[in-house]
């Protein structure tokens, strides 16, 4: 019988150890697969900060530079400066991303440095416990916001695609929600735009994957869903909100 | 060799260069500006890479993805500056990755004064960081040294795979000599081995400074210990001058230690045996130098340094171990040593005797 789906190489033969429900180990499983279809292997290196997705370290089996906590677009930066033959990404969470790390974020974007960040939205900190992350939604409760957000002293979610739209340099900015299989494929389409970016070397990507944390929600999968359909995608909707105008 | 007259500063970012460096990343500080502003027309002459970080913070991270690229990498900053990179120092040390930073200091805690200064002894010598990691730490006392050790500060740091820091006061940083500057080194990048990747049998790139399991983390943890001991054993640098008859030993480093070598030239014409314990490595301590002194002669040692507190009182006492009585002399904020107040707090001591 013809085998017509199998683990990419790429991805090592392990267990994920994410929790039962977390979409951590399906875009690993997409970067994987997209790194494994363009051949670029021997050539891709994935920076990773710190947070659950940090645990992809030991599921990619291409090159892997960790990072401080939100410093991954400052390393990937030198990285990719100085080997210009790699494929770079960056694979962060929103607490890293959005708050600890907005300046390397923002400043990297601005640049239009040549790697790609894969961005995982869950609306908290999923490894420490489940706190408030820059993305909770208002009335979210959180370990550290038990009665809910309330805009009036914990702010409003932020919105990474749309703040960073506001630059000129990125050459991609898409969010996609993966809560449905069709919403998985286009993010892993966006993925393969955000990678062919960087295999023409035009500069920096962003892909916003809108995703769950059972545990810290303390929701059923089946409920995260659910959640995700009536309240995240709402403050938070796909979208491609910048593509290059131009090739640089 | 070439001779030239260069700013402290620049002769650094040039001997950087020299060093085979091939990456800067840097955010504007006073008094280090001319670093970064030398590197960024100087890199690209070498096919190097230039960046102005956002911050000092972003730009120690770019070194430390360009060390795990294998590239020589350099940032710089002055004291405040080096607060921020302290994360980033220690995850270099963490993830035994290369690289040179340059603090040029300044004077005093938060913003501090701008001007000269030495006030950073203690972090740069025993916590640049968290976690307990050490660095080599060379403290230049001329634009000649600064060239010197800027240049032996890379090849230590790829020889044990660690951040090494050049200390150099303002006055360094600012002054301009007639220097020698080496030959270019070959550029080409650095084999680098991780003891956390080879541990786990990877085959790949796998930088990290999270070790896993615990006893991973333990055993690195005495590994590195047992490679601080050995820089204590072989990596001590420092200068004595005219020990030999000593009864009076001055110690300082930097900038201060020249002022004080003119200090020594007026006292011995006055008749008092003054000499000097100039610490080189600021870490490893150059305890011995002060340990073989002899104790019978040797009647007082003065601390001269451009801080207040003295800081690197803390390890001459280790060395003199309660041999000798301990004196300062000290300035900071900015105002600079002259010799007279070195002589005057010298001359004062020995009427005591």
């Amino acid at each position: 019988m013809e085998k017509v789906y199998q683990r990419p190489k790429t991805l090592a033969a392990a267990p994920t150890r994410y929790c039962p429900g977390c979409m951590h180990g399906l875009v690993s499983k997409l970067m994987a697969e997209l790194v494994e279809e363009y051949g670029i292997a021997g050539r891709t290196v994935a920076v990773l900060p710190v947070g659950c997705g940090a645990m992809s370290k030991n599921l990619f089996t291409f090159d892997v530079v960790c990072a401080a906590h939100g410093r991954a677009p400052a390393v990937a930066t030198g990285f990719s400066r100085c080997a210009p033959d790699k494929i770079v990404f960056t694979y962060q969470g929103d607490g890293d991303l959005g708050a600890i790390g907005l300046s390397e974020i923002v400043h990297a974007a601005n640049r239009g440095e040549r790697f790609m960040t894969v961005f995982i939205n869950n609306s908290t900190y999923g490894m420490t416990g489940g706190q408030m992350a820059p993305t909770t939604l208002v009335g979210q409760k959180t370990t550290t916001t038990p009665l809910g957000r309330d805009p009036l002293t914990e702010g409003y979610p932020m919105k990474m695609c749309e703040i960073l739209s506001q630059l000129e340099a990125p050459a991609y900015i898409a969010r996609f929600s993966l809560r449905t299989p069709a919403g998985v494929r286009r993010a892993k389409e966006g993925l393969r735009k955000a990678l062919e970016i960087q295999l023409r070397g035009e500069g920096f990507a962003f892909v916003e994957l809108l995703s769950i944390c059972p545990t810290n929600w303390g929701l059923s999968p089946e409920n995260c869903l659910k959640w995700m359909a009536e309240q995240s995608e709402k403050v938070f909707p796909e979208g491609e909100y910048s593509r290059a105008k131009e090739v640089k | 060799m070439e001779r030239v007259f260069m700013k402290g500063n620049e002769a650094i970012a040039e001997a950087a260069v020299r060093a085979g460096c091939r990456f800067f990343a840097g955010y504007p500080i006073t008094p280090q500006n001319e670093i970064p502003e030398y590197m960024a027309r100087r890199l690209p002459e070498v096919s190097g890479h230039f960046v102005q970080g956002e911050s000092e913070i972003a730009s120690v991270n770019m070194v430390y993805g360009a060390a795990a690229a294998g590239v020589r990498a350099m940032t710089s900053s002055s004291s405040p500056g080096i607060s921020l990179k302290s994360e980033g120092i220690s995850y270099l040390a963490g993830a035994e990755l290369p690289a040179v930073i340059v603090n040029v200091t300044r004077g005093g805690p938060g913003l501090g004064s701008i001007q000269a200064a030495q006030m950073d002894y203690l972090q740069a010598t025993k916590a640049s960081g968290h976690g307990g990691f050490r660095m080599l730490v060379y403290a230049p006392s001329t634009v000649q040294e600064a060239v010197d050790y800027t240049c032996k500060a890379f090849q230590k740091a790829e020889q044990y795979q660690s951040p090494v820091l050049v200390c150099a006061d303002g006055c360094i940083g600012a002054m301009m000599e007639a220097v020698e500057l080496p030959e270019m080194a070959d550029p080409s990048p650095m084999k680098l081995r991780f003891f956390a990747a080879e541990k786990a049998g990877e085959t790949r790139l796998a930088v990290t400074s999270l070790l896993t399991p615990d006893e991973t983390q333990e055993e690195f943890n005495r590994l590195k210990a047992a490679l601080y001991e050995k820089w204590e054993r072989e990596e001590v640098l420092q200068e004595e001058y005219l020990l030999e008859d000593a009864e009076l030993v001055i110690a300082a480093y930097g900038v201060t230690a020249r002022v004080a070598k003119t200090a020594i030239t007026v006292l011995r014409e006055e008749g008092i045996k003054a000499g000097l314990i100039r610490p080189v490595t600021l870490y490893p301590f150059p305890y011995a130098s002060f340990d073989r002194l002899d104790y019978t002669r040797v009647k007082q040692i003065l601390c001269a340094e451009m801080s207040i507190p003295c800081q690197v009182i803390e390890d001459v006492r280790v060395g003199v171990a309660n041999r000798a009585p301990i004196s300062t002399v000290l300035h900071s904020g900015g105002v600079l040593f002259t010799a007279d107040d070195i002589v005057d707090a010298a001359r004062a001591l020995y009427r005591k005797e």
